[in-house]
């Protein structure tokens, strides 16, 4: 018998077999329990393999990080603040904090305007869901691919030959160029070159949510604000803006994250090179490739420090909007 | 009605979790397979299949063969772990006597049939595999490094190649006809991005100051400001990168070094002579060129005759994880002639096998005599140095070579990267 048999079996008829008896076997300990509890511990029975499972895989791993990132390159060397006060003191490290907040400002700019833009402006034409497609198609794209295509975009030749990079082509029609977009260090331009290919993935997400909250809004309202002599600008700037507002503040804060853990795009387009390094590539380098886990740990809790306020935020907003409902 | 919701979603949390309880108890059956990691992908991988098809045919047994580029982190996060795959593909030398070292990789002494080994094997390459008088590691395959390549079409160099530095700089000068430059360069390739800049500086180091230089250079105890090291640096900025088409292409992250040589085949052609490792046959335009009539190459030449006969080279390591007899069997059958044959005859690959005779053309065969026959054969520096001092090497050549003024800020934090990357 096939070996792949076997599991699809153990999967197919084990499975709902050992989730019934878990339940079961639940309700059997229920028994011991007086009446009343019952109901009240029920629902933490059955929640336990979940909560296991996310502290073995998560909480267990944060503690375990933020004691190595105290630790110096060889594990158990107590070094107590070492690896932050390099972190201060390294001109790399530096300049990936600051890459990575140009991450986040520039790539919750670029998604959230160009998709609240795109959401109103799709809201009118007939074509709605063909448009909506287009822009959204970019999101299902691996970020490995989507530099790779980028590559092509950003493709350099050297002047006065053929420039067969999408960007140059077009400078050179126009007798400019060529730039290699990747290398201008000036005021950390290539990476906002960088930014923008993450941006062409993520507009559509930001575009799909804001569309949806955009049809939310009752048309009675609109028109009754039409009807009272309001431009359409006007219509735009004091109903739709601010009914959207919790929407984008949520897709904000999303978008906030993705930022703050790219990687990919920059590991694919330059390794970090000309100045392009984030913190999650920095962390990648020191702990893989440097073999310095305090480093790396050092800039994962930097990182997570980081995310916690807008996770924050994020759940603050979404505890407020499901009180609504 | 939500109350129902979320009890239908804890179930789902919960099958979610058991299955993953499941999977993990299932056995993985009765036929003996052999777990390999490795670098290779594409027609590497098919190569490499190809030479284990015979092992498997008379053994019974599978090999099960995954290619990562990244076996770097899988193999340091695996021997942390203690989950390794039978067989795998190595870094290099410093990271295989680190696993050698944390007792993770399996000693081939009593695997191997030892002295047929040694005598088939360079004992450059024999050596770099053994770690504390233990062998530890078999290269698999080999590359000859700084092989200057050229279009006989633009000028036929076959007839007399140049001996000396000096006499390939006035030659190339001389034949440079049409092409828009002497030399061909690209430092890109993806994360180890400006390694093909080291192979020139670790070339340049084994001529104009010789091997003992060079082996103290890697090992940190030469400086890189000191004047052997930065005379180096300087000749191929001054001799080679002020000669190139481009500085901005050469170092442009969208261009990989594999299509570094392409432009010998434009017309009229970009640049004239291509510094490369003899893997670069399997690569780029070459692929589909003709090997002695659409391009060959001239070995390095001598910049000081005192020198003269040094080879840099580098290869594949591989090693043994868990001593299974499937393995154990593997391992023997990969180094032997007639397997390295199979490897050899697919084309762009080296034995470091002298016995595996089947290259493809005169070219292969010229740079696996030079690395069999060489008077004193050396490792690829940068793949010798630890990981810190090789990241700080690519990242240099990437800045020099873009901005050659930049060479002693370079240099000095090259320096500093050596006073703390040695230490672990």
């Amino acid at each position: 018998m096939d070996e792949r048999l076997g599991t699809a079996l153990a999967v197919v008829i084990g499975v709902p077999g050992v989730l019934v008896g878990y339940i079961y076997l639940t309700e059997l300990v229920l028994r011991f329990a007086p009446d009343r509890r019952r109901s009240a511990i029920r629902p933490w029975l059955w929640l336990l393999p979940a909560l296991l499972f996310l502290f073995a895989f998560l909480i267990f791993p944060t503690i375990l990080t933020i004691l190595r990132s105290f630790q110096g390159a060889v594990a158990g060397a107590w070094v107590g603040l070492e690896n932050y006060s390099w972190f201060f003191g390294s001109p790399d490290a530096l300049i990936s904090l600051r890459n990575s907040l140009m991450w986040v400002v520039f790539l919750t700019l670029f998604t959230v305007g160009l998709g609240l833009l795109i959401a109103v402006l799709v809201d009118r034409v007939r074509y709605e869901s063909i448009a909506k497609s287009v822009i959204f198609v970019p999101l299902a794209i691996s970020m490995t691919a989507a530099a790779v295509i980028w590559r092509f975009m950003f493709d350099y030749q050297s002047a006065g030959s053929a420039q067969t990079g999408t960007l140059n082509g077009i400078l050179s029609a126009f007798g400019l160029g060529p730039i290699s977009f990747l290398q201008v260090e000036t005021l950390g331009l290539n990476t906002i070159f960088l930014v923008i290919v993450m941006a062409w993935m993520w507009t559509g997400f930001a575009m799909v949510i804001l569309s949806a909250a955009l049809k939310g809004i009752s048309t009675e309202l609109l028109e009754a604000a039409r009807v009272d002599g309001a431009t359409e600008w006007k219509v735009f700037r004091f109903i739709v803006f601010p009914l959207l507002l919790p929407t984008i503040a949520v897709v904000s804060t999303t978008i906030v994250i993705t930022a703050l853990k790219a990687f990919d795009i920059v590991y694919v387009m330059t390794n970090g090179n000309f100045g392009t390094q984030v913190i999650a590539s920095q962390m990648i380098k020191e702990s893989f490739i440097f073999g310095n886990f305090g480093h790396g740990s050092a800039l994962a809790v930097i990182l997570l420090l980081a995310i916690i306020p807008v996770m924050g935020v994020n759940i603050s907003r979404f505890r407020a909007q499901e009180a609504l409902r | 009605m939500r109350h129902g919701t979320t009890r239908r979603l804890l179930v789902a949390f919960g099958a979610v979790a058991l299955i993953a309880g499941a999977c993990s108890g299932g056995t993985s059956g009765s036929g003996k397979s052999v777990t390999v990691i490795g670098t290779w992908g594409g027609d590497e991988q098919k190569n490499f299949l190809a030479m284990v098809a015979p092992w498997e045919q008379s053994t019974g047994n599978k090999v099960k063969y995954t290619g990562t580029r990244d076996i770097n982190t899988v193999l340091t996060t695996g021997v942390a772990s203690g989950v390794l795959p039978d067989l795998a593909g190595l870094p290099g030398p410093g990271q295989m006597a680190e696993f050698s070292k944390a007792g993770a990789l399996k000693p081939l002494d009593a695997v191997l049939d030892v002295a047929t080994y040694k005598a088939e094997t360079a004992p450059a390459l024999v050596a770099l595999g053994t770690v504390n008088g233990k062998l530890s590691g078999v290269f698999i395959k080999a590359a000859v490094k700084g092989l200057i390549w050229y279009n006989p079409a633009l000028h036929d160099y076959s007839a007399s190649p140049p001996k000396t530095w000096d006499e390939l700089k006035t030659q190339a000068v001389a034949n440079k006809g049409n092409a828009a430059a002497i030399w061909c360069l690209r430092l890109g390739s993806g994360a180890a991005s400006g390694w093909p800049g080291t192979d020139w500086i670790e070339d340049l180091v084994l001529r104009q100051a010789g091997p003992d230089v060079y082996n103290s250079w890697w090992a940190g105890k030469t400086k890189w400001t000191s004047p052997e090291i930065k005379t180096a640096f300087q000749t191929y900025l001054t001799d080679v990168v002020a000669n190139i088409k481009d500085p901005t292409e050469a170092v442009d992250p969208t261009k990989d070094f594999s299509g570094g040589g392409d432009p010998l085949f434009a017309n009229p052609p970009g640049c004239e002579v291509f510094h490369q490792a003899s893997f670069i046959t399997g690569l780029g335009a070459f692929k589909g060129k003709k090997a002695g009539t659409d391009y060959n190459f001239f070995p390095f030449p001598d910049v000081n005759t005192q020198f003269s006969g040094a080879v840099e080279g580098a290869g594949d390591l591989f090693g043994m994880f868990h001593d299974t007899p499937e393995a154990q069997s593997l391992m023997k059958y990969l180094v032997t002639a007639p397997a390295q044959d199979i490897w050899v005859k697919a084309g762009g690959a080296l034995s470091a096998n002298k016995n595996a005779k089947s290259y493809p053309d005169d070219i292969s065969k010229r740079s696996a005599d030079l690395l069999t026959s060489a008077k004193s054969f050396v490792f690829d520096a940068s793949d010798l140095m630890p990981k810190a001092m090789n990241d700080a090497f690519w990242t240099a050549m990437l800045k020099v070579t873009k901005d050659p003024s930049s060479l002693d800020s370079v240099l000095a934090d090259l320096d500093k990267t050596q006073t703390t990357a040695y230490a672990s």
